[in-house]
């Protein structure tokens, strides 16, 4: 075993790291959140730069092939950085072309920095569960005609094109008759209605009025979804988990330093003995978070689907209980200041909030781990 | 031991709902049920309404307008007055200024005031916090120089609550800098259109702005405005702050908050059933029920221990617990709005447009309000700075 970085993933984290210490410094990144598009095209283009979209493509369609646990390094810089630009939700959709085997000139875009995608896979209703689909996709010869609503797209606006799960048979809740789709943003009947999310991201809601695709825009096999879906969600959440890391980390290098610099009654608050250990166990979710987020997210992309399910879960609910945790304690220390809009712990609580609500939030992903085959069997 | 509600408790209740149902406009309840920001004259015209019923100060002495009730009615007041939606009153005068002037300020101070307060003339704010005096309240520095029949105040106060509508802020000052800390700190009333008073708006990580820091440059106060005796503030200030506990336990409405998850968690479904069946949701539901159980308990008992006017170390206690369970209550609502909870549309939450933009009006404030309440276990005292009181004060340790 060997838990350490290699050279080139630490030479890549680095260089993340230098672009947001110096670019996306939290004033710009208030800027950027502030402004109409709520997101920075040059911001977008540095992080093509660096490679950071390159890395989730495959080499064959002009990317650099990276693994999840290179992917895992790059969200956990965006996490630490509290970037917003729509970089995730373009992996992520790339994703489900990636292993779908097929579409390569989007890939091509997409790693190229010129196609930015989003998944549109929540329905009003279905709470967490992405198989809860009502958007009908009707046979037309050999395309389809969608018709339906699709919600919380994150960064939905600012897409190029989406990734669309719909219902082309079976019942509501059925894992069968799912086929995922590839909408273009110009398609005729789509509507975006782009808004912003509580942690400064952006968010939308799609509604399709006889939205006609080809046959060709089918992402793997008509009807048969559910499977890519769920493999490319729970590498969505390994990274989602990754992402969480960084920022509980930061948040936790921040409050620290404030227990070290505030004063009250004339010393460090940092010295009250029940500071000094809630600092502690928010430490300790830190490791406990970072630990099963490794293991998730180096494991994602090559556990068999049950041991990815359980693995995937299991990342989820105990980032989800360390994030809950150290943000809701960040804000608790930092007093009247973490009340404020203006310090940057206030945006990673939101953050960790909204990952939280993200591809399952804890009670979900609990669940799912219960009912995984192996659970019971004692 | 006799668990039921007397039926003079009972008559009392019912009493106070007709009043609610006949008196208390709909828009407003609408607002406070919608979670919209209230404005200004929502507050004022609220607050109009109860003063001409004569249930605007139900603490105060009868004389000065308050009700007589009985510390059960009072109780039940409290709760109904949640349940129906009702916006908040301008706690700061009637529930906070109000004792302490009752308490310790001249026949002429209470002559003047206690009436501007009940008839909502004046908009009182509380200017103790300092950037550098938070929990450790005493090490505050705003000063106020005597000068003839003037004091001359300088510094700054901070996380002044509605300090945007005020007229008049109560604030503590240091007049004196010898002796302990405690014993050079004055309390004083300064009406907030004298020359030298900036207020700047803060904005809460929700995005609203409801507190504001407070600049005081030069601003010459009537000693007249001096409560009590000169460097005897302290203790008026603690007097004050037992009073600003008790509220703050806001039992009633966690009650209503509780209706309010379990009527959004019915209606949302999960695996093909209600939210509220789903057990691991269904847990936390029932775990903070039964907390709200026991404070309420908690509460009467205190309240029945008997017409008490003064609050003990107990009310530690309430605010602990009653800050949390509305926190834990506010987090379950929001995650009952699953992803669609990840919305956030301060034009609708401002009342600037109808309704919310991904068109789940329900949904819409829970996050804000989410983010907003982190900081009831930080301000009337940090729920830290309660448990040094219970250890201490009842505890002995
Ligand atoms: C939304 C809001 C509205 C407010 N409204 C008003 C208002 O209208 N008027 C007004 O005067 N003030 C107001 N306040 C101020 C409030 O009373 C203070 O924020 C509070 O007293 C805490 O002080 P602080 O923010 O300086 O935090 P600090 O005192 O710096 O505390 C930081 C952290 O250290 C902990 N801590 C401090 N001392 C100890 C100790 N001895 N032992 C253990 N832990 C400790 C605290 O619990 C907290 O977690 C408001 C605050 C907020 C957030």
């Amino acid at each position: 075993m060997d838990l350490r970085l290699s050279e080139e993933q630490q030479q890549f984290a680095d260089s993340l790291r230098r672009w947001i210490e110096k670019d996306y410094t939290f004033e710009a990144r208030l800027k950027i959140i502030r402004s109409d598009a709520g997101v920075s095209q040059p911001a977008y283009a540095a992080l093509t730069e660096l490679g950071a979209l390159a890395l989730a493509v495959p080499e064959e369609a002009g990317g650099m092939g990276g693994s999840s646990e290179d992917l895992m390094i790059v969200m956990k810089e965006i996490g630490r950085g509290l970037v917003v630009e729509p970089y995730f939700a373009t992996i992520l959709a790339a994703e489900f072309f990636k292993q779908a085997g097929a579409h390569k000139p989007i890939l091509e875009r997409v790693a190229a920095g010129d196609m930015k995608l989003a998944c549109a896979l929540n329905e009003k209703g279905a709470g967490h569960e992405l198989f809860n689909i009502g958007l009908a996709a009707r046979q037309d010869g050999a395309g389809y005609v969608l018709n339906g609503a699709k919600c919380s797209v994150v960064h939905g606006g600012q897409a190029d094109g989406f990734v669309v799960s719909v219902r082309t048979g079976g019942g509501q809740r059925d894992r069968d008759g799912i086929t995922l789709v590839h909408v273009p943003r110009a398609a005729q009947g789509l509507t975006v209605t782009d808004f912003r999310t509580f942690d400064g991201q952006r968010g939308a809601d799609l509604a399709f009025a006889d939205v006609r695709v080809p046959a060709s825009a089918v992402v793997g096999q008509a009807g048969q979804g559910w499977d890519i879906l769920e493999a490319v969600t729970d590498y969505g959440v390994a990274l989602l988990c990754a992402e969480a890391v960084g920022a509980i980390e930061q948040a936790n290098a921040l409050t620290l330093d404030y227990l070290k610099t505030r004063k009250q009654f004339g010393v460090p608050i940092g010295t009250f003995q029940v500071l000094q250990h809630r600092m502690a166990d928010m430490y300790i979710h830190q490791e406990q978070a970072r630990s099963i987020a490794v293991l998730a997210a180096v494991k994602v992309q090559t556990a068999a689907p049950d041991e990815r399910r359980k693995l995937v879960s299991a990342a989820k609910v105990r980032v989800g209980k360390a994030l809950q945790f150290v943000g809701q304690q960040a804000i608790q220390m930092h007093g009247g200041m973490g009340m404020t809009n203006e310090m940057s712990i206030s945006h990673y609580f939101k953050r960790l909030t909204a990952i939280e609500m993200t591809l399952g939030n804890t009670d979900f992903h609990r669940s799912r781990f219960i009912s995984q085959p192996g659970f019971a069997a004692v | 031991m006799d668990l039921e509600y007397k039926e003079e408790d009972l008559r009392f209740r019912a009493e106070v709902q007709a009043f609610f149902r006949e008196n208390l406009p709909k828009e407003l309840s609408d607002k406070v049920r919608a979670r919209r920001h209230l404005k200004r004259e929502d507050a004022v015209r609220w607050h109009k309404i109860l003063a001409k019923k004569g249930w605007i100060a139900p603490g105060w002495p009868r004389q000065y307008g308050g009700t007589g009730w009985s510390a059960m009615q009072r109780h039940i007041w409290a709760e109904e007055y949640a349940l129906a939606y009702a916006p908040p009153t301008l706690s700061f005068g009637l529930n906070l200024l109000a004792p302490v002037l009752l308490g310790f300020a001249s026949e002429e101070q209470k002559q003047h005031y206690l009436p501007r307060i009940y008839d909502a003339e004046d908009w009182w704010c509380q200017g103790y916090s300092e950037p550098g005096a938070g929990s450790d309240l005493a090490s505050l520095k705003t000063r106020a120089v005597r000068q003839g029949d003037h004091y001359i105040v300088d510094g700054q106060k901070t996380w002044t609550t509605l300090g945007q509508h005020a007229d008049m802020i109560f604030c503590l000052v240091r007049t004196s800098a010898q002796g302990p800390r405690q014993q050079g700190i004055s309390f004083l009333l300064i009406d907030m259109k004298t020359p030298g008073i900036t207020v700047r708006p803060i904005i809460t990580l929700d995005e609203a702005h409801e507190v504001n820091e407070v600049f005081f440059d030069n601003v010459k106060v009537p000693v007249a405005n001096l409560i009590g005796e000169e460097n005897k503030g302290w203790t008026y200030a603690k007097y004050l702050l037992g009073h600003e506990r008790t509220g703050i336990a806001a039992i009633g409405n966690s009650k209503r908050e509780l209706k309010v998850l379990k009527r959004r968690a019915a209606k949302a479904r999960v695996d093909g059933k209600p939210l509220l069946q789903e057990p691991q949701f269904a847990a936390r539901v029932a775990d903070v029920e039964i907390e709200l159980m026991a404070l309420e308990m908690t509460a009467l008992g205190l309240v029945a221990d008997g017409a008490r006017s003064k609050i003990g170390p107990e009310a530690s206690l309430l605010k602990i617990e009653g800050t949390q369970i509305s926190q834990e209550i506010s987090q379950l609502q929001l995650e009952s709005a699953g992803p669609t909870g990840l919305a956030f549309d301060p034009a609708y939450l401002d009342g600037r447009t109808e309704h919310a933009v991904n068109g789940d009006d329900d949904a819409a404030p829970l996050a804000a309000h989410y983010f907003n309440l982190r900081k009831i276990t930080i301000f009337g005292g940090s729920n830290e700075v309660q448990r040094n009181v219970i250890s201490k004060m009842i505890l002995g340790l």
